[in-house]
């Protein structure tokens, strides 16, 4: 069952062979079981996830589902859901109880989709490895030593161990993509504005993407049927025709092109990710597809750029949390300014600060149009270096991240060694584009591989498609780590 | 270029974030290792190009103005720190 497809658990739903509650607390006995070795969800409610069941429950027997009613769902901890503890990852937002539900969580729960609980991430999606959650790192399910990535590294560990049979996860820079590599499991980052950002908790809102995280494309592609869609709170949202995201999951491979960046398979990359990712690229020739060689010449420029725009954004975005309306406020303080400076330099991570100052420097006076300006400009470039490549082909393939999961506290010392790690993510973000990770193999040491996807804007279906059709043909996203099974 | 403590301080001061000595000299270090690699940025021509905020070319959504949103600041103010009678309460600040 723990291993079965979001179809599969909808099927065993609409015959009655499973109830919603069964199901719901199946996964929170693996949760009770597993999370305190993997430390992948920061709040988990048995009762609430309980009584969400039995109303799915209830859905069901009037004959009321939806495709996806009763299967329960884990939330990154960067969305608001009413009643549920909402942290960021933070301490600054510890005790904070949501007062409203983000879209992405609204949607669900209309479907009937049953909240499992909040996963733990890195401290507001800042970072890469976990490692700066306020709640302890997550560890990784293949490899308790290593790191799951980040920063929704507890929705990636969650679906990895089968804690969850799907989850949320937001994208800036890799978040979903990157857990997702590390951690065996499928996630995607739609384009920029498919999914609204209303109630999810803003780091950089000109990147920042919400995503599904799951075993497989299908699964993710029905979860984006719940997911996406036009929503007049967040004003970056797209007006569009609602799509169905299953509609390509068939598509024959026949006489794609896959374009391969020659950036991405240069100095840096690992051997064991470059071996696995040829194989993919094998396994597609034989499906039919051909590859070409592409540039995308600008691709070390998007780390610089990335470390100006997100931090700035940032900056601005959490110049909110000031110990007023919500979230913690320091215990000590000699008036309102020293309220604000005490609040913040102690409610704030080390990474989080490192970010605000660097944004907040480079929003000063005299320095905007030498760093903003400047990045906003290369931005393009990097955006034009997509346009030019699709001209050529109709998907990009590549690396997901240049290594596999890292120890802990081997890059976390060096904030730049973990920027670099991004390399091969944070141009999709800048540009706006789709992006998906598709486990791949393994390392020498069985720590997984991911295969990332880059398609052109609005191309998610085709996508989910193109990562079908291959998982159909292996079996590298249906594998969990076998220490987990029986548990 | 480089910050010196004082830039590190008077950043954090904009920001907001007290900071001691110790912990601002380790700041300089880590935050003059991020401005060296966005240095990077500087040999670039970017005569011409037109900056980029997002993706996609938008117009701002305008709306009616009419009210759409309910009262609900006793569940809003319920997780402030500090409230009285419907006001956010903070160190005085006039005398």
């Amino acid at each position: 069952m723990i291993n079965a497809g979001l179809t599969e658990l909808a099927a065993l739903l609409a015959q009655k062979k499973i109830s919603s509650a069964e199901l719901t607390r199946t996964y929170l006995d693996r949760i009770a079981a597993l999370n305190p070795a993997l430390n992948a969800f920061i709040t988990v409610d048995a009762e609430l996830s309980l009584a969400e069941a039995e109303a799915a429950d209830a859905r069901i027997a009037t004959g009321d589902a939806g495709a996806l009613t009763g299967i329960p769902i884990a939330h990154k901890d960067i969305f608001c859901a009413d009643g549920w503890r909402t942290t960021c990852g933070s301490k600054m937002l510890e005790n904070f109880i949501a007062p409203y539900d983000a879209h992405v969580v609204r949607q669900f729960k209309n479907a009937g989709m049953v909240s499992l609980g909040k996963t733990n991430m890195d401290e507001f999606a800042m970072g890469s490895s976990n490692e700066t959650s306020y709640f302890g790192a997550v560890k990784n399910p293949w490899d308790r030593a290593a790191v799951p990535g980040g920063s929704s590294g507890g929705s990636a560990a969650a679906v990895a161990a089968r804690l969850a049979p799907a989850a949320t996860g937001t994208d800036t820079g890799g978040s979903i993509r990157q857990p997702a590599a590390l951690t065996g499991i499928t996630g995607l980052k739609p384009t920029y504005g498919v999914v609204s950002r209303y109630g999810m908790i803003a780091f950089a809102s000109s990147l920042d993407q919400a995503g599904p995280m799951a075993k497989s494309a299908q699964d993710c592609a029905l979860l984006m049927n719940v997911m996406a869609g036009f929503d007049e709170r967040d004003s970056t949202s797209l007006e569009r025709p609602v799509e169905d995201y299953t509609r390509d999951l068939q598509q024959p491979l026949a006489g794609l092109k896959i374009g391969l960046p020659r950036e991405y398979f240069a100095e840096g990359l690992s051997d064991d990710v470059a071996r696995a990712v040829e194989a993919a690229l094998h396994e597609y020739r034989k499906l039919g597809a051909q590859t070409v060689e592409i540039a995308l010449p600008n691709t070390q420029l998007s780390i610089p750029v990335y470390y100006v725009l997100a931090p700035a954004e940032a900056s601005a975005n959490l110049a909110r949390f000031d110990g007023v309306r919500y979230g913690y406020r320091a215990p000590e303080y000699r008036d309102l300014n020293d309220m604000y400076e005490q609040t913040r330099s102690h409610g704030f991570g080390a990474e989080v600060k490192r970010r605000i100052m660097v944004g907040t420097y480079v929003l000063s006076h005299g320095y905007y149009d030498a760093y903003y300006l400047q990045a906003q400009k290369i931005r393009r470039l990097i955006a034009q270096d997509f346009t030019e490549a699709f001209t050529c082909c109709d998907v990009i393939m590549g690396p997901t991240t240049p290594g596999t999961a890292f120890g802990f506290g081997e890059k976390a010392a060096d904030p730049i060694a973990m920027y670099l790690s991004d390399i091969y993510t944070i141009a999709v973000n800048l540009a706006g584009l789709p992006g998906m990770s598709v486990p791949c193999g393994m390392d020498a040491k069985g720590r997984p591989v991911g295969l990332q996807l880059i398609g052109n804007y609005f191309s998610e279906a085709r996508l989910l498609g193109i990562a079908h059709r291959y998982q159909q043909a292996t079996d590298w996203h249906a594998r969990m780590p076998s220490d987990l099974v029986a548990k | 270029m480089s910050l010196t403590l004082n830039d590190v301080k008077r950043v954090a001061r904009l920001a907001r974030i007290a900071v001691g000595d110790a912990e601002a000299a380790t700041w300089q270090q880590q935050i003059n290792g991020i401005f060296d690699l966005i240095a990077q940025m500087q040999a670039v021509d970017t005569a011409g190009v037109s900056p980029m905020a997002h993706a996609q070319d938008l117009q701002q959504r305008l709306r009616n103005d009419i009210v759409t949103e309910t009262d609900q600041h006793e569940k809003f103010q319920a997780i402030a720190p500090q409230v009285a009678a419907g006001l956010y309460l903070v160190p005085q600040v006039i005398e």
